[in-house]
């Protein structure tokens, strides 16, 4: 990007709540049903049929508003969003609009560029989704699923802080750490449960006043963000290069093409006509309840980062990769609080903790106790870290005390100078080339000799042992 | 009653009497399916309950299993509602027969049940004449004697004004007094299930039934069912106001005089009578006539052909299909509302016509409130400012029309319950009387109807 322009953009996040039910009735919100499975008289806008707020639903809502820092209002208030698309039964989506749930969070998260950023956030308010077309299922025919219907959401909207798509990237997985910390959602954007729409605009460098802003939509996957934001921002640098104007539209992302088009006027969203729902109270929720919003949220990424770089002595990228996710913050704790030494443990559930998490879907298979056993004979001198990560395998894939597995596999290291010697006998007896060579001043056989013993005794030879006997029998 | 041998000749009975008023087209039910599922329901109804074989009609915009739920309108032709309203489903609950669903004005919207898509009903004492609506199928119904009670709705007066013009009680419930779920939107913040009997006791004790939290309305309180009172010795003890805005210079001098006669009976029976006043009256067509129709415009924007009902077609795209289908399934007035309420609740007419209307609409209930703060306990106004008038005397002159409402639609508006009975006739049409209460306090309104139903003479001239 020329240096000349510079990239402000805003995002709007919606995000499923973590719950069973949907929004405003008790039909299942679980993802993948056959269609039109979970759906009843409230999310199909039958005649006559009301809503009833979830109260789970409200729960996760203000816990991950809080998560984020917002000031969560003692009055609410639901209002009805008009306008018509097959995709949506009563011709309205209840959402919130003039008194939203929460407003005035911040979030801090890693800019790319600017080191430790702070994001806006301007509101967040609590709504249902639609259902979905689907077009390719009848030949020239749409049909409608409608079990998204009334699935919870919460939309999350930033002020105009980013100013790159990176940062926008940044900001996002930022955000889906913090609401799996408050386990107000999955974030799981493959399932739809986390979709984001970006206002992007340009300006010249050091210019005060924001650029014409474009809505960019149908961004589906983390991976696709920077993509879609980057072409966007091309295209508008590209446009007032060559002397044009940016017109204030709504883009769709094509994640096929890697390129957005204008949204056809028909699908552009006109007048809401938003006004207060009459079929919902304002929503009321007494500082008890904030409270205990409050207290049910665990301790959050930045804060645990924080702790442990302090408690546990670990740089800032251990403590960044250790806190990522809240199972694996709370595993590494665990396999310290067993009594490993704390940089070790962090260590072993970098390596081959999250790798072997990784290959097994995202279990973690080695109890905390047995990794805390592990690390503490290594450290011992009773297992060469070779052969502790084939324990760590083992006890993964079967189970059992790393010390019966070692001695069971034969991997105790040997420490006896009396049976090292024996080994040692062996091997210089069988090399006598070898001796010569080194007795004549090639010294750099001493690795060739450690690694014949250790094949000689399978790899329970204590190598620095092996190596002192064989010196002293190279000198006499 | 709990004999099932009772329940059944009720049922037939009732089935005889509602074919008999069949000339009225107030019930929209077809006489065979009627009395098919009358004899079926007596069968199967609850001796214990306390309506056991009651037969009640149900307004056609409240959804019941048994029959078509249509709303007087082509959009839901044939409709079959997959569940009861709660109201229904209490009704059964304590015996009672659902008897057939009554006309109604499309979607509740009329004043005079002639916009129903299934032809007006005519009223009982005069076929010339409209039995006021929108809930004019119920009274007339109530009226002619076919069943003792049918269960209405009200968004501004639609019980209260037919019971007046039909010579029958309304009664229009606190907010929140009687679940909304299964009657199907119009104004969600005015709506409300009211119940249409031939006497106060009869409606009395069809409300009480009816009425009592459910989980599945976050606008219906949590309160347990009303309680009946007892008919009282008198009214000794009452205080009722009467707000002078509702008695003005040009008021029908018969319906002042059946006012007066009927206030001079409160003195008699021991009330202590006084003049009060609620100064926003004037607004309160007008305010009703922003809300309700923003209100409509949303509730009936799920009337689409995609789902259910009617779909006209030779619709190239969607956008094409909604126009076909609602330009041709809604009728004039309902078409007239929708474009209304979608005027109003516009960017750039929101602050003007929707937020006003509400504020309007606070001070509407604040003055009912300071009334009620001065020590009165209930008030008493004209139901309608004349008699039944003729058909087609007001379809050209839509705001003529609303005008029929001015006296009732304050208690929608306010939320509070208010009742009409019979207090004498003009040139042989009924003509009601109003008490407007404060909320949740619907017994003392039956309390006082009780007893000026047992002394005034509702059938004679005013």
């Amino acid at each position: 990007m020329p240096a000349a322009w510079e990239t402000v953009v805003g995002l709007e996040t919606h995000v499923q709540l973590r719950t069973v039910s949907k929004m405003f009735c008790g039909c299942s919100a679980a993802f993948g049903a056959p269609p039109n499975t979970n759906v009843c008289p409230v999310c199909l806008g039958l005649p006559g049929a009301l809503p009833v707020p979830n109260e789970l639903a409200l729960k996760l809502a203000a816990r991950a508003a809080l998560a984020l820092g917002c000031t969560v209002h003692a009055k609410s208030v639901f209002a009805r969003k008009n306008y018509f698309y097959p995709d949506l039964p009563k011709g309205y989506q209840i959402s919130q609009f003039e008194q939203p749930l929460a407003t005035d969070g911040t979030l801090s998260y890693l800019s790319p560029e600017r080191g430790i950023a702070m994001a806006t956030i301007v509101r967040l308010h609590v709504e249902e989704d639609a259902g979905k077309l689907l077009h390719d299922r009848f030949p020239k025919e749409t049909a409608i699923d409608l079990n998204r219907c009334g699935v919870p959401l919460i939309e999350i909207v930033t002020g105009p802080d980013f100013r790159s798509p990176q940062e926008a990237r940044a900001y996002l997985l930022t955000l889906k750490q913090v609401l799996e910390y408050a386990g107000a959602s999955d974030c799981d954007m493959e399932k739809g449960s986390l979709r984001v729409d970006a206002n992007v605009s340009v300006r010249r460098a050091g210019e005060a006043a924001l650029g014409t802003k474009v809505e960019v939509k149908n961004i589906n996957s983390f991976a696709y963000v920077e993509k879609a934001l980057t072409v966007e921002r091309d295209r508008q640098i590209a446009l007032l290069e060559a002397g044009g104007t940016v017109e204030q539209q709504t883009m769709l992302y094509d994640a096929k093409t890697n390129s957005v088009r204008p949204q056809r006027s028909k699908e552009e969203s006109h007048d809401y006509r938003y006004f207060p729902d009459p079929d919902l109270p304002p929503l009321v929720l007494k500082p008890e309840f904030i409270e205990e919003q409050r207290a049910a949220l665990p301790e959050l990424p930045a804060t645990k980062r924080e702790r442990f770089t302090a408690q546990y002595a670990l740089g800032v990228d251990d403590a960044a990769v250790l806190t990522a996710e809240r199972a694996v913050a709370d595993y590494y704790e665990a396999v310290v609080h067993a009594g490993a030494e704390p940089k070790a443990a962090a260590n072993w559930v970098r390596t081959e903790v999250l790798a072997d998490a990784k290959d097994h879907e995202e279990t973690l298979r080695v109890p905390p106790s047995a990794l805390a056993q592990l690390i503490g004979l290594v450290k011992g001198g009773t297992l060469s870290h070779q052969a502790a990560k084939r324990v760590f395998g083992e006890v993964a894939e079967r189970g059992g005390e790393p010390r019966n597995v070692a001695e069971a596999l034969g991997l105790v290291q040997v420490a006896d100078t009396g049976v090292v010697a024996g080994w040692v006998s062996e091997v210089l007896g069988a090399h006598a080339t070898e001796v010569t060579r080194y007795r004549n001043g090639e010294t750099k056989l001493m690795p060739f000799f450690i690694g014949q013993v250790m094949k000689v005794s399978r790899g329970k030879a204590d190598p620095k042992l092996a190596q002192r006997v064989i010196e002293e029998k190279l000198a006499s | 009653m709990s004999d099932p041998s009772e329940a059944l000749a009720s049922a037939k009975a009732a089935a005889d009497r509602l074919v008999k008023a069949k000339r009225l087209n107030a019930c929209l039910t077809a006489p065979k399916d009627l009395r098919k599922s009358l004899l079926a329901q007596a069968q199967g109804a609850h001796p214990s309950g306390v309506l056991y074989g009651m037969p009640v009609a149900v307004k056609d915009n409240i959804c019941t299993l048994e029959f078509t739920t249509t709303c007087g309108s082509k959009i839901l032709e044939g409709y079959r509602s997959p569940y009861e309203a709660t109201a229904v489903a209490k009704l059964r609950a304590a015996g009672a027969l659902i008897a057939g669903k009554s006309n109604c004005d499309e979607f509740a919207m009329g004043s005079s049940t002639e916009h129903s898509v299934y032809g007006r009903t005519l009223h009982p004492f005069d076929k010339a004449r409209v039995p006021g609506g929108s809930s004019g199928g119920s009274a007339a119904l109530v009226a002619a004697g076919a069943v003792p009670a049918a269960l209405g709705s009200e968004t501004g007066g639609s019980v209260r004004q037919p019971a007046s013009f039909c010579g029958v009680v309304g009664i229009k419930p606190t907010y929140g007094r009687v679940s909304r779920y299964g009657l199907v939107a119009f104004g969600s913040s005015l709506d409300q299930i009211g119940v249409l009997g031939r006497s106060v006791h009869d409606a009395a004790r069809v409300l009480s039934v009816i009425s009592g939290r459910d989980p599945k309305d976050s606008t219906c309180e949590d309160r347990d069912p009303l309680r009946l009172p007892t008919v009282p010795e008198s009214l000794q003890g009452f205080v009722i106001g009467i707000p002078k805005e509702y008695f003005p210079p040009d008021l029908d001098p018969a319906v002042r005089r059946a006012c007066d006669r009927v206030i001079r009976l409160f003195r008699e029976q021991g009330a202590a009578v006084r003049e009060v006043s609620l100064p926003h009256t004037a607004y309160a067509v007008a305010t009703y006539y922003i809300i309700a129709p923003a209100e409509a415009s949303s509730n009936l924007a799920r009337y689409d052909g995609a789902r259910y009902g009617p779909r006209f077609d030779g619709a190239v795209d969607v956008r094409a299909l909604y126009r076909a289908t609602r330009g041709r399934g809604f009728g004039a007035e309902v078409r007239r509302r929708i474009l209304v309420g979608t005027y109003v609740l516009s960017s750039g007419y929101y602050d003007a016509y929707y937020r006003k209307a509400q504020q309007m609409r606070a001070l509407i209930a604040q003055d009912f409130r300071t009334a009620f703060d001065r020590g009165v306990d209930l008030l008493f106004t004209p139901t309608t400012p004349t008699a039944a008038f003729k058909a087609g005397e007001k379809l050209a002159d839509p705001v003529a029309m609303y005008l029929s409402d001015i006296f009732t639609v304050t208690a929608n508006l306010a939320g509070l319950p208010a009742l009409s009975l019979p207090i004498g006739r003009i040139k042989g049409l009924p003509i009601g009387g109003q008490f407007i209460g404060q909320a949740f306090l619907e017994d003392e309104l039956i309390e006082a109807a009780y007893a000026v139903e047992r002394v005034v003479p509702a059938t004679t001239e005013a």
